[in-house]
């Protein structure tokens, strides 16, 4: 069992949110997007919108650096 | 009001009061020559005329703006290279008479609707570099300069003695006058000039002057800057910004020009006379809107500027720490954003051009200076943004207060800070591994983290130091390499890949490891390693959106060629994506932030009046981006062996390094080389790395192939003369000198891609002679 988060094979976990997702994948930056099966979701929802076992998940950092 | 605020005009910036003899400095002045213009009127964003001046044959005159010139050159950094080609020879170096220093606009620069539209492009042939450099500077110069008159300045030649040039908007005059009592160092020569030339003693007169300084350091290193002064009514402080890159500041001194000096009669939100104001103040309240309410949960640009930057890099391993050695550090959070945010300034509007919302030029007033000739003064420090705090960070500098003093005294002595920073974060660690000593280094214990003798080189630069480490300290990274493997003081190798400069000018301040988009980003560039080009770490190595080298190559060409488009405008690129609309997640390219694209689709057409789409926006760019890769070629340079990066850019060069992500580097090996894990740990470490080091070098060549692919350029990094043609610049010399110079490399056999492919693998083209059809 397991999900696709940007690009990269990763364990899927029962019941993990996306909150929890962005913790365990250590992605700190507070400005990003994240897109389930091409869906956004909002940033409102994270705290409880679940991911799906096998999942294409996408957390895109909206940084634009220097 | 909010809390602990006080009403501006009660504010004191409690800066150290300096009296200078004004009359016994102005009666010192001796006008050498002087010039007379009629005063225009700027059309739809452009002054139709350039100035130049001859320091060398005492001349002045105007060339024509002609529309020819605006449909291939834009302006800006365009109009720059244009002049550039014009004047100097393919062997002029940075000293060479005929060498200019060009100070441009933009038709969009002085907008005062729209945030971030006060940037000037500066450019000339580096001393770091031997080619031409760009940089972009804030402040009121530029927007002076075209309200007095003039889209571009161009200066040749070298005076005999120290001169101010005044471009007097006001009268219409030009004046070239000696300045031989005046200060050097900017923070009092600007105070100074901005109250003697300014036509009343008012701040409202003073505000109308502006002032292009540099410094003591700049006459002595090849890493002066410039400093670009906005007069802040509100501190009554002339603040500064910095077009850094390039030793600017040094082609500045070398022609004995102590300042510049703009004057302006008056300034209006229609000084650039649009074609259709409305729609401009339209799209320019939307975005203030946005920025007003969204840049708090965003970027917190208003608050802290650039330096919110720093946490971010820590936390992802990108920081520079210890001269790039590692991308994060455990006593980082004591130069967070919060740590500088505690000393800014926190009641005034920090713009650095009238009208620009997102206002990230911090401030620290009443900074009292602890080391060097100033030692006990107050004074106004200007920033720091995210690149100086990240020098702090690749010093192993980890006292914000220190980290303040290196970047007041950067700027006062006209240094730029990334280039310093960065090149003594390399001769620290050269230190540490006894390639360099004390003994070496004129007394200086260079070890990381002694802010001491940072601040103690950096005086002694200023002082004109005869010492053998400070003076070739002070050309950079690339002359200290050439002088400790003459020496053999070190191995060659290691001084090479160490040391993080490419093209001969020095990194600014990102890991790029594991970004190979990023490492292109700096390495396949006109100018050398400056991030203004490109910048894909987050979306290269966090978000994976780029991963085979055609979509690498794709972003390497969109996105430099959408930001040299700022360049070309005279605008910031900052109010593009360190503010997102709420809805930007929502569109099919969020990193390009289609809204605010069309943004400036609609403003140039606003400034103009010419239709103009968004793929317009790119071939604009696209055409001067050419231009200057060409020029490159003409002097020498632009091909594949001059777009070279250090190791240090693209992976450990030490076992330490190796160690410190021993897991990320196993695995990347496993991953991306395809050796198992049972083998992997049969290895020692030397053969992990030569793993690693041959597999991410051809990694970068693959990418150099593939980015030159999607430029239109040979295998050598060369563009084409069907290329220029078909961006419609065909200029018949440069034609002839790009089939020439093609021709000799096919001759070598150098049309050749760099990447090892192997079988099955995909090449750029299968017709090596692609570039031919083009």
């Amino acid at each position: 069992m397991s999900i696709e988060v940007n690009g990269k094979k990763v364990e899927w976990v029962k019941n993990e949110t996306v909150e929890k997702l962005l913790k365990r994948m250590k992605y700190t930056f507070p400005l990003v997007v994240v897109k389930i099966n091409d869906k956004v979701v909002p940033r409102k929802d994270f705290s409880y919108v679940k991911i799906p076992d096998k999942s294409t998940v996408a957390v895109i950092h909206m940084i634009s650096g220097g | 009001m909010g809390k602990g605020q006080i009403p501006t005009e009660e504010y004191e910036t409690r800066n150290t009061k300096h009296k200078w003899d004004y009359k016994k400095i102005k009666q010192a002045h001796r006008i050498v020559f002087k010039y007379s213009f009629k005063k225009g009127k700027v059309e739809r964003g452009y002054a139709n005329r350039t100035l130049y001046i001859n320091l060398s044959s005492k001349e002045i005159k105007e060339k024509k703006v002609t529309e020819e010139m605006k449909d291939k050159f834009t302006g800006g950094r365009g109009f720059g290279l244009k002049l550039l080609w014009d004047s100097i020879k393919p062997t002029t170096r940075w000293n060479s008479d005929e060498n200019e220093l060009i100070i441009t606009t933009g038709p969009l620069c002085g907008t005062t609707q729209y945030p971030g539209s006060g940037k000037s492009l500066c450019l000339t042939v580096s001393p770091s570099t031997d080619i031409i450099c760009d940089s972009n500077v804030g402040g009121f110069v530029g927007p002076y300069l075209k309200f007095a008159g003039f889209d571009a300045i161009e200066i040749q030649g070298k005076a005999k003695h120290d001169v101010v040039i005044l471009i007097d908007g006001e009268k219409g005059k030009v004046l070239i006058e000696t300045a031989p009592l005046e200060e050097t160092n900017t923070h009092q020569l600007n105070e100074q000039l901005t109250k003697m030339y300014a036509s009343e003693d008012t701040d409202n007169s003073r505000q109308k002057v502006s002032v292009v300084s540099s410094g003591k350091g700049a006459e002595n290193s090849y890493w002066g800057c410039l400093n670009f002064s906005f007069y802040d009514i509100r501190r009554k402080v002339p603040r500064v910004k910095q077009a850094g890159r390039g030793g600017l500041g040094t082609v500045l001194r070398d022609k004995k020009i102590k300042a510049i000096v703009v004057k302006v009669e008056k300034v209006s939100g229609i000084s650039n006379n649009p074609a259709d104001p409305e729609t401009l103040a339209k799209i320019g309240t939307k975005l203030h809107r946005e920025i007003r309410d969204l840049d708090r949960y965003q970027c917190n640009m208003r608050a802290v500027g650039t330096a919110h930057l720093v946490e971010i890099m820590d936390e992802y391993d990108l920081l520079p720490t210890e001269n790039y050695r590692f991308g994060s550090f455990p006593k980082a959070s004591k130069i967070y954003s919060p740590e500088f945010y505690k000393h800014f300034t926190k009641i005034i509007p920090d713009g650095c051009w009238h009208g620009c919302t997102m206002a990230c030029s911090k401030t620290v007033d009443g900074f009292t200076v602890m080391t060097g000739p100033y030692k006990g003064q107050k004074v106004t420090v200007d920033g720091p943004e995210y690149e100086t705090v990240g020098c702090g960070s690749n010093m192993s500098i980890w006292d914000p207060l220190w980290i303040l003093e290196f970047n007041f005294y950067c700027d006062t002595y006209g240094l730029d800070t990334i280039s310093t920073g960065t090149a003594i974060a390399f001769y620290m660690e050269m230190y540490e591994y006894g390639i360099l000593n004390k003994g070496r280094c004129d007394n200086l214990e260079l070890c990381f983290g002694n802010y001491e003798a940072v601040l103690d080189l950096l005086h002694r630069i200023a002082r004109g130091d005869n010492g053998e480490f400070i003076k070739v300290a002070s050309k950079g990274i690339r002359r200290v390499k050439d002088w400790l493997i003459k020496k053999d003081w070190g191995d060659k190798d290691l001084i090479e890949d160490c040391g993080m400069e490419s093209k001969g000018l020095e990194y600014s301040e990102y890991v790029t490891k594991e970004s190979l988009a990023m490492q292109g980003g700096y390495g396949l560039t006109l100018k050398g390693p400056q991030h203004d080009e490109a910048w894909l770490i987050f979306m290269d190595m966090v978000n994976n959106a780029i991963p085979t080298f055609k979509d690498k190559a794709e972003a390497l060409h969109y996105f430099p060629m959408w930001r040299t488009w700022f360049g070309l405008n005279g605008l910031c690129k900052l109010p593009w994506n360190d503010i997102e609309p709420a809805n930007n997640a929502e569109t099919d390219d969020p990193t390009k932030v289609p809204e605010h694209v069309q943004n400036y689709v609609d403003y140039q057409k606003a400034m103009t009046g010419k239709k103009i789409t968004k793929e317009d926006l790119i071939l604009q760019s696209e055409r001067c981006y050419n231009f200057q890769r060409a020029m490159n070629v003409w002097m020498g340079r632009g091909r594949r062996k001059d777009d070279w990066i250090p190791y240090r850019s693209m992976g450990p060069v030490t076992k330490m390094e190796y160690i410190s992500r021993k897991d990320r580097y196993d695995k990347y090996i496993t991953e991306k080389i395809g050796i198992s894990e049972k083998d992997i740990e049969k290895m020692n470490i030397n053969e992990k790395m030569k793993l690693l080091y041959d597999f991410r070098q051809d990694q970068y060549q693959k990418l150099a192939d593939a980015v030159y692919y999607r430029r239109g350029w040979t295998p050598n990094g060369v563009p084409t003369p069907q290329k220029m043609k078909q961006l419609g610049m065909n200029d018949s010399k440069m034609l002839k000198i790009l089939q020439d110079e093609i021709d000799k490399d096919e001759k070598a056999g150098l049309n050749v891609w760099g990447g090892k492919y192997k079988k099955g693998e995909e090449l750029p083209s299968i017709h090596p002679n692609y570039w031919k059809k083009w």
